[in-house]
């Protein structure tokens, strides 16, 4: 039960990691002109975020299972 | 290759591979060997979530405002990492009620009220009609579109056509007749559709790879990779602004964050997502999986979206292209018939992914929730005595398609054309946003009554409909355009838009905040006022716990019943096979056969035969059959709380009595090891005792024997006197010495010694001993050898302890050297941090067995029996004690026959190594 509760906790968590990265005021330091690898940085920043997120849950959620 | 027949005949195609695919898996389903449970097929039946307004209005928003779209997925996948909290228990819920739908749910939280059930049902109907005419919009559309082909005309440009020519009217129609094959095959609505499962998870594969194949093209194929689209875009003065799109915080980050919520609700409260997700999910396990490849389907469709916007900008820079279209218009433009096709059908199985899903979950609300309900109520009906209702069933339910999809043909005609596909999609959004407080606060609050939750439902919805149905039907000239700008009567504090003058927000965020506001505040404040009754306390309870305590209704139950009675109502609803087939399951879970063996009509049988006739009509009219088919005693309220107070009380006692138990077990063996510890120091003591006493009178015997002889025979010659005089005082000098250890060891045992620390030069100490000693080494003949540095470091000890130790090593050195060529050998050196110091003798040396026990209290090496014992037996254990007082350490080195070496340690005082 306690692993189970940790990783709940852990998934609350990224929840809130993810809240905080695509809001206000984290999202408006990457609003800005330029571009990383010829793709403009706000673009850049929001996918990658998004796929580090998915990629933590992945190996919070493989770990719990295992 | 893109005339009508070609398209209309690869849509048929396409159809009827989806309709092979379904009637493959429920052929496997019903020979026991289901294709749909896997988390991979649960993922993606879950990406029924992207529907047309994905794949053709993503771009089109994106050609707006560039990340505009994005909160949509972003919050599903947010939402998706507390579905391990909340999903996992709505699921285990719907598992133990058989939930057949949202507004199962809702209405078997509070109470099985029916009249919630009912008006969660018109607010989905109601909320997902213009979702539905959406799907239709785009199908009809792209339809036009590629007809037009190699002309890229715009559907709005070719003219109304009269309702029987209007491709959007036969899409719905065989939409619907599609959905009914699909959907209405099985009565038993809490049993997965798994035909339908497979063939919405192939179509999730399908809209998939025709975006990624468009989006490849566009980028890689009409330009050369993303940084030349986003470079060109850059470039472009009216493009470039949509690289930074995000601006000021009360206007876009506010509507990106509600964006965010709303989504992250319609996830869970979408009727289709709901179906998917917890209707046909087959195991809870598939979670797992499910948590983070949902996200990762939602990345790859929206990889491609902002290069195929930028590039339909880039391409149509005059605005006569709808941007919602760049998807199919990008490659019509660029000749590639076969990826225009490609395209058509991925539209196409996005939009009839959702219809044949959306619809399928309405017309089950509509029919165990709204319409059953009433009819079973309507005595003139009487339908509580048809033998069979399993065909009604299916009437309704086939109706309620056909009904429902003709709705959002209607909506389309009426209102459609005045909005972008985003818009109108998110209006749906909002509307099922609405049930999130009812849901999510009936599975965590007990308190949640069903009078706060109807009217919390309707205070919401009401808001919804005021601030965006009412807009959307005044945009399209339904209902006066003055409503807008002056407010109903004139009032200006009530416009639509702008609800008591709030503005700056868009239509969403301003909508969003208004209706969660009436919606919580009247759902908190009405449950808090108001008390539950009987069976709203018992479901809240149920439903908040169901972790705590499974399947536990069978005690809220009184009354009397007979099996024929409940057989029949089962009969009823589920055919003679159906019935026979949950009697069975219910004997054989109880070593039972039926219809052999006689079954016992009791609470726990009433129970499972409700929750069975759940699963096919809802929770609601389930209770109004079960109920007209027994005698049953109302529970009060008191009562039930009482069956709670209980359950929890035994559950809070027992686990107080394990805890306690625990407890006790724990002390007991803390007690055992103690007990053990004390009997082992007191036998110990008892050895001890025994030791010391044995050594003393060995003396003793001695000192009184030779007294007595001198004190009986006055006339003992002078030099016989004087012999025994001397043993007299040896033998007392001996017991003197060897209480003087005893109480020395018992000093350093009990902590109590005194230590004078100094500095001591081991050296100097060495050299010093030796030289006291030197009398007794002349006697006794004995060669001495030293070997000492130059100097070594100073140690910190007690300057008489340490000679303590060193004397007694070397008279035991003295005493067990060789006789006559006796020589001792004694030897300084520096060890890293340490100072050590050898004392080699060339005796008969230690036995292997006896150098472990040498420097224990009262051993003396050799045969006690033979040879006078010569020593106390502690000086050995009360070096060994000195020494580790300092930290040092005490070890001998022996061979048998060859002499043996002790040697001491003491670390050198810090910071002068």
């Amino acid at each position: 039960m306690d692993r189970l509760d940790r990783k709940a906790q852990r998934l609350v968590a990224l929840c809130i990691l993810g809240f905080l990265l695509f809001n206000y005021p984290i999202l408006a330091l990457f609003n800005r002109a330029g571009l990383v690898l010829g793709i403009p940085v706000l673009y850049a920043y929001i996918f990658a975020a998004w796929a580090l997120l998915i990629a933590l849950m992945a190996i919070v959620v493989g770990r719990g299972s295992g | 290759m893109l005339q009508g027949w070609v398209v209309v005949l690869t849509s048929f195609a396409y159809l009827g591979l989806l309709f092979a695919i379904a009637y493959y898996a429920d052929q496997r389903a019903d020979q026991g060997r289901s294709v749909i449970a896997s988390p991979y097929i649960y993922s993606l039946s879950l990406a029924v979530y992207a529907t047309a307004w994905t794949f053709y209005g993503s771009v089109g928003r994106a050609a707006v405002d560039g990340v505009g779209f994005l909160p949509i997925y972003l919050g599903p996948t947010l939402m998706i990492a507390l579905w391990w909290i909340v999903m996992r228990k709505i699921l285990r819920i719907s598992k133990l009620n058989r939930i057949t739908s949202l507004a199962d749910f809702v209405a078997s939280r509070y109470g099985k009220s029916a009249l919630l059930g009912g008006v969660v049902t018109v607010i989905a109907v109601i909320g997902i009609v213009p979702y539905i005419s959406l799907q239709l919009k785009a199908v009809s559309n792209s339809f036009i579109i590629v007809l037009q082909y190699p002309e890229i005309i715009m559907p709005a440009k070719v003219g109304a056509v009269p309702v029987f020519k209007d491709t959007a009217l036969w899409v719905a129609l065989i939409l619907a007749l599609f959905t009914i094959l699909f959907g209405t095959r099985h009565l038993y609505s809490a049993e997965h559709h798994e035909g339908m499962v497979a063939a919405i998870a192939f179509e999730s594969l399908m809209k998939l790879l025709a975006f990624l194949a468009v989006g490849v093209f566009v980028t890689f194929g009409i330009y050369n990779g993303f940084g030349d689209v986003f470079a060109r875009a850059a470039s472009d003065q009216k493009l470039a602004a949509m690289l930074t799109p995000l601006e000021g915080v009360a206007g876009s980050y506010a509507s990106w964050v509600w964006l965010t919520i709303l989504s992250m609700l319609a996830i869970m409260f979408l009727p289709r997502q709901f179906q998917v997700t917890v209707i046909e999910n087959v195991d809870e396990k598939h979670l797992n999986k499910a948590i983070w490849l949902f996200p990762v389907y939602m990345l790859a469709i929206n990889v491609f979206v902002l290069p195929i916007a930028f590039g339909g900008r880039l391409h149509f820079p005059d605005g006569s292209v709808d941007a919602d279209t760049f998807v199919l218009t990008l490659p019509m433009v660029e000749k590639q018939e076969v990826l225009a096709l490609l395209v058509f059908i991925g539209g196409l199985s996005a939009a009839t992914g959702m219809v044949i899903v959306e619809t399928i979950a309405l017309s089950t609300m509509v029919c165990n929730d709204l319409l059953m309900p009433v009819l079973l109520r309507l005595r003139r009906l009487r339908l509580s005595e048809r033998p069979d209702l399993t065909g009604l069933l299916l009437g309704i339910r086939r109706g309620a398609i056909v009904a429902i999809l003709l709705l959002g043909y209607l909506y389309f005609r009426l209102a459609g054309e005045a909005y972008a596909l985003v818009s109108i999609g998110l209006i749906s959004f909002a509307a099922v946003a609405q049930f999130a407080p009812a849901v999510l606060g009936g599975i965590f609050w007990k308190g949640a009554t069903r009078s706060g939750a109807l009217w919390g439902l309707i205070a919401g919805f009401g808001v919804w409909f005021y601030t965006l149905l009412l807009p959307a039907l005044a945009r399209s000239d339904w209902v006066p355009r003055s409503l807008l700008e002056h407010g109903p009567f004139g009032i200006e504090l009530l416009r639509p838009l702008e609800l008591f003058g709030l503005t700056g927000l868009d239509q969403i965020t301003h909508a969003m905040l208004w209706s969660m506001i009436a919606n919580v505040g009247v759902y908190v404040s009405v449950s808090l006022v108001g008390a539950q009754s009987a069976d709203e306390h018992r479901q809240a309870s149920l439903f908040v716990d169901v972790f705590r305590r499974e399947a536990g209704g069978a005690r809220f139950w009184r009354g009397t019943a007979s099996v024929p009675d409940l057989y029949n109502v089962l009969v009823r609803f589920l055919g003679v096979e159906g019935a026979e087939t949950a009697f069975g399951e219910y004997a054989r879970a109880r070593g039972r056969r039926w219809p052999d063996d006689e079954l016992e009509a009791d609470a726990e049988f009433v129970h499972y035969v409700e929750t069975r006739l759940a699963g096919a009509i809802g929770a609601a009219s389930a209770r109004i059959m079960v109920a007209s088919a027994v005698k049953e005693e109302a529970l009060e309220l008191d009562e039930v709380r009482e069956i709670l107070d209980e359950a929890s009380q035994v559950v809070v006692y027992s686990h107080r009595l394990e805890q306690k138990s625990h407890e006790l077990e724990a002390a007991t063996a803390e007690l055992r090891a103690a007990n053990e510890q004390l009997k082992e120091l007191d036998r110990l003591k008892d050895d001890f005792m025994s030791t010391v006493t044995h050594e003393l009178r060995t003396p003793l015997t001695s000192i009184r024997a030779f007294s007595e002889i001198l004190l009986a025979n006055p006339d003992v010659e002078l030099e016989q006197r004087r012999k025994f005089l001397s043993i007299i005082t040896k033998e007392t000098e001996r017991l003197t010495r060897l209480i003087n250890q005893v109480l020395d060891l018992a000093k350093i045992e009990s902590g109590r010694a005194e230590w004078h620390v100094t500095r001591v030069d081991v050296r100097e100490l060495v050299t010093e001993t030796l030289a006291g000693m030197s009398q007794l080494f002349k006697e006794k003949a004995i060669e001495v050898e030293t070997r000492l540095p130059e100097r070594v470091p100073p140690v910190l000890a007690d300057l008489d302890r340490v000679i303590q130790v060193l004397l007694n090593l070397l008279s035991n050195a003295v005493k067990f050297c060789a006789p006559e060529r006796g020589r001792i050998e004694v030897r300084v050196s520096e060890n890293p941090g340490s100072v050590r110091v050898d004392v080699r003798d060339n005796g008969p040396g230690i036995r292997p067995e006896d150098q472990a026990i040498i420097f224990d209290k009262f051993r003396q090496v050799g045969d006690t029996l033979t040879e006078k014992p010569s020593g106390s037996g502690l000086g050995l254990h009360i070096s060994r004690q000195i020494v580790e007082h300092f930290g040092g350490r005490m070890w001998v080195e022996s061979r048998f026959g060859e002499g043996a070496c002790f040697s001491f340690t003491l670390p050198v005082e810090p910071g002068r190594v």
